[in-house]
């Protein structure tokens, strides 16, 4: 039955009429709101391709119910910098030029920002255990792992 | 002529359609003008310049999140001389791009961008003529700065002035002369790629995003075996759920088309269907008997030097070795996706291929539609280091948005990609030498069993499904590539046993047979040196004469702190040891090739810790020295190799498809394990750049010597050979128990 949620989305309130309140959040955020940062790659909660902010901490979207992030904030990567005002993440992913195909970088950025946020200055295995459950494909991670430390530094 | 409007970048990349309307038709000038041409000896197929001076590129190579775009951007900004932010590439579009043939092999630059190369210079040469004309100017006085061509008396006129937004209308020119490499400002240089920023702030449009109006969104239902034949479908049981379009069928092609997605996923789930049992695949646990039973339908002898069987049969000692390298996915970390559109008729599909080309012949096939009436667009997608499921995917959307009557967008889900991509078949390698009194490898005999077929177009899933018109023939890659060696022993002898068939649908998945057979090789090499009491290094530089193979053994050697060794490090730890050895083994291992034995040399050294209680390999750091001529993106290249690196640690030490008699049953990250963050070695890099030579791959070589890099440490460590990819704990443990 369709049923009415506000989202507080990159610190902008938004209503949205859903047909499931069981619907993954991550559909909402790409097909009803357009947003690209989130991004789908298991639907399991395994891989962190589509790691959001709900009310600060990280969070696998593919895998919370819309429904449940009534009333509650969501952070997405769109939200957490943009190219004129690039967070320090985002910079630091740039100047380490630590991408290949891209499509697990928002995860990277967005568990690495919860997790910076928290351990403002981590160790390398604290990065490591922080990124732990997010996986790269291409091979990035050196790359990523001096990015987080670039930023974490700054 | 074609009239170009200044192309915005994001509007480019964003819709085919935007691109069709600047290249194909000029507004204000009444008819539409000719077709953008694509054919391969036209400079106007690779290139055209904007009234303001900007330059098109039109490549059919594509990026595959390689950084391809911004080395072939550097490529065309030095013969040109025009800045790296004027040009912008369009990839992959049948409609505007020639075929430079498939993206794979690493060959995107060493063939793609070489002809990129001529046509800058061919349009050089002639923009150059037309300054001169234009300025009165003999050639030798002009110079080009900033798309700028300038005399010594100090006029000037711009490429855009130049073309004035005409075509060029000039064949390649092979003599047209390409930059001393000298002179080059760009080439060589990391320049940043220019896909960076999007994807860090989530403004860039993969293959995922993209979506057209009017759109569906569908799913498509697999059969939980194989070969299964779909009896029945109850369509009621996704009557109840709000927005579903339709359910599709078409033989054993199932799927579903929804208004929104969740719809479409929900309905998939839910959708009632009965298939037939079907247990064709062999039983995993035998799987080599399996591959050494299947039916051989010919012998390829890829080198063939003395009388190799003679000279064993000869020999003081053998050494017989038998390797195995486990079937692998590609394991994207987006799973496939298309958009299929008809529109009076003609198809226009989007999707990440790696070859839009012969996607748009199988999909014309399919269909059974002239080639004319199909369009395939490339957006990129998540990297898919081989051909993974994104051709599927396309023609998934097209049969449904055919059934449908409006344009569908088909996600794969994470089973259907972990289940239904092609798969890096199965391989069994045995190897045989024979070593005189005095110590010398006299012999060397190989014999690789893997299934027949070459790097043509993979049969089309759907295809297949709806018994529709296709191709069919096995296609695993180039997999023949590396099984001879580049090892000048008296007498040598390497056959390819081709096997009749492969339990999956076979594709080439990064270094395909290249690395299986260099895993091998490398690792036999190995052994010959510890049977010899050689030195690993020291033992190839006598089998090998190339300066350029000597060079880079050395710089290794420098780079990692080769300490030369006759014998093993586990020796030297036993006999210290006593009874108690210690619970974690050192060791280094070292491998080589040159890829394909005519392009990129590479090398590499793995250190590695081995749990002897767990069987736990951990590589501490990976070496590796590259020389791939010509660097055109030293940063690039260099990301490269780690990602080789990389990745291949994680296939060599945890990735196997698993499998029962009907269906791949890894069918997620947790049932197919790769490499995470924890387990990241340091990775140190010296790169070799020849800036006279010409450019080659840098994409996959260094993926085929770490397999045999970490074995080789392994059996440094503890004397134990791993033969058998994935080196898993349990392997391990068995191995070192018998060492």
């Amino acid at each position: 039955m369709a049923r009415s949620i506000a989202i507080t989305i990159n610190r902008r309130l938004v209503h949205l009429t859903v047909d499931d309140p069981n619907m993954p959040l991550l559909y909402a955020l790409r097909n009803d709101l357009g947003l690209k940062g989130p991004r789908f790659g298991c639907g399991l909660g395994q891989c962190g391709a589509c790691t959001v902010h709900i009310d600060g901490d990280a969070a696998r979207s593919c895998i919370v119910p819309v429904g449940s992030v009534d009333g509650r904030k969501v952070l997405t990567l769109e939200g957490l910098g943009t190219p004129e005002n690039l967070h320090p993440l985002q910079k630091a992913f740039i100047e380490e030029q630590a991408v290949q195909c891209g499509y697990c970088i928002n995860g990277m950025i967005m568990q690495s920002a919860a997790l910076l946020t928290k351990t403002p200055h981590p160790t390398d295995a604290q990065i490591r255990d922080g990124l732990a459950t997010n996986l790269c494909r291409c091979g990035t991670h050196a790359r990523i792992l001096r990015a987080v430390k670039r930023a974490a530094s700054a | 002529m074609t009239s170009l409007s200044k192309p915005n970048r994001r509007e480019l990349l964003k819709t085919g359609a935007i691109v069709v309307y600047f290249a194909m038709f000029t507004p204000g000038l009444g008819a539409p003008q000719l077709k953008k041409t694509v054919a391969p000896d036209e400079v106007d197929s690779f290139l055209a310049i904007d009234r303001d001076g900007g330059v098109i590129v039109y490549s059919g190579k594509v990026d595959l999140g390689t950084g391809l775009s911004t080395a072939l951007t550097q490529m065309v900004a030095e013969e040109l001389d025009v800045p790296v932010r004027r040009i912008t590439v369009i990839q992959g579009d049948t409609a505007l791009t020639p075929d430079q043939g498939v993206t794979y092999g690493s060959l995107s630059i060493q063939n793609g961008g070489m002809q990129l190369r001529q046509a800058a210079a061919t349009a050089r040469l002639a923009l150059l003529r037309k300054a001169a004309q234009r300025l009165g100017e003999s050639g030798v006085n002009l110079v080009v700065k900033d798309g700028t061509v300038r005399s010594r008396s100090g006029k000037s006129v711009t490429y855009g002035e130049l073309v004035r937004g005409r075509n060029f209308s000039l064949k390649l020119d092979k003599t047209a002369p390409a930059k001393d490499p000298a002179r080059h400002w760009a080439v060589g240089t990391s320049v940043r790629r220019v896909d960076i920023p999007d994807k860090v702030t989530g403004r860039f449009t993969f293959m995922q995003d993209f979506r057209v109006a009017n759109m569906l969104h569908g799913r498509v239902v697999r059969p939980p075996a194989i070969g299964a034949a779909l009896m029945s479908v109850d369509e009621s049981s996704v009557g109840g759920i709000p927005g579903v379009v339709k359910v599709v069928r078409l033989g054993n092609f199932l799927g579903v088309v929804a208004s929104n997605e969740w719809a479409a996923i929900t309905a998939a789930r839910q959708l009632k269907a009965s298939w037939s049992k079907w247990e064709g695949l062999p039983d995993q646990d035998k799987l080599w008997e399996y591959v050494r039973a299947t039916k051989v339908i010919k012998q390829e002898t890829t080198s063939d030097v003395g009388d190799a069987p003679a000279a064993l049969a000869a020999a003081a000692r053998r050494l017989d070795s038998t390797y195995d390298f486990a079937i692998h996915t590609h394991g994207s970390i987006g799973p496939s996706c298309a958009i299929a559109e008809f529109e009076g008729g003609k198809l226009t599909c989007w999707s990440a291929s790696q070859a839009t080309h012969n996607l748009r012949k199988q999909l014309a096939l399919m269909l059974s539609s002239p080639e004319a009436d199909v369009r395939c667009i490339y957006l990129e997608g998540s990297g898919c280091y081989g051909r993974n499921g994104h051709e599927d995917a396309a023609a998934d959307a097209t049969l449904l948005a055919r059934a449908v009557g409006r344009p569908v967008r088909v996600q794969w889900m994470r089973a259907d990609e972990h289940g239904w991509d092609p798969k890096g078949p199965p391989t069994l390698i045995d190897l045989h030498a024979g070593i005189d009194a005095s110590g010398e490898v006299q012999g060397w005999h190989s014999e690789f069993f893997v299934p027949q077929g070459a790097a043509g177009n993979v049969e089309l899933t759907a295809a297949a499904l709806a018994d529709l018109p296709r191709e069919t023939a096995l296609q695993p890659g180039g997999i023949i590539q590396d099984s001879a060696i580049q090892y000048a022993f008296p007498n040598v002898r390497t056959v390819i046993h081709r096997l009749e068939t492969t339990p999956f649908r076979p594709s080439w998945i990064r270094s395909p047979g290249r690395m299986q057979n260099t895993f091998a090789n490398e690792c036999f090499i190995d052994e010959l040196a510890a049977a010899t009491n050689s030195d690993p290094i020291e033992f190839r530089l006598h089998h090998l004469s190339d300066p350029r193979a000597a060079e880079l053994l050395q710089r290794l050697a420098r780079l990692s702190g080769w300490e030369k060794r006759g014998r093993p490090s586990h020796d030297a730890a036993a006999a210290t040891a006593g009874q108690g050895l210690a619970p974690t083994a050192t060791g280094r291992g070292l491998a080589y090739v040159k890829y394909e034995l005519v392009r990129t040399y590479v090398g590499g050294v793995a250190d590695v810790e081995v749990d002897r209680g767990s069987g736990e390999i951990r590589v501490k750091r990976f070496y590796v020295v590259h020389d791939c001529g010509q660097i055109i993106n030293p940063d690039g290249v260099r990301n490269q190799i780690e990602g080789n690196v990389l990745q291949t640690i994680s296939r060599a030490l945890m990735e196997e498809v698993t499998f029962d008699r009907s269906q791949v049953t890894s069918l997620d990250w947790a049932s197919y394990p790769i490499l995470t963050f924890t387990q990241v070695p340091d990775i140190e890099i010296d790169l070799i750049d020849h800036p006279q030579e010409v450019p080659w791959g840098a994409g996959e070589p260094t993926a085929a010597i770490v397999p045999a890099a970490i074995s080789n440490a392994v059996f440094d460590a503890t004397g134990a050979r791993l033969r058998s990819v994935p080196f898993k704990p349990d392997k391990v443990k068995a191995a070192i128990g018998g060492a």
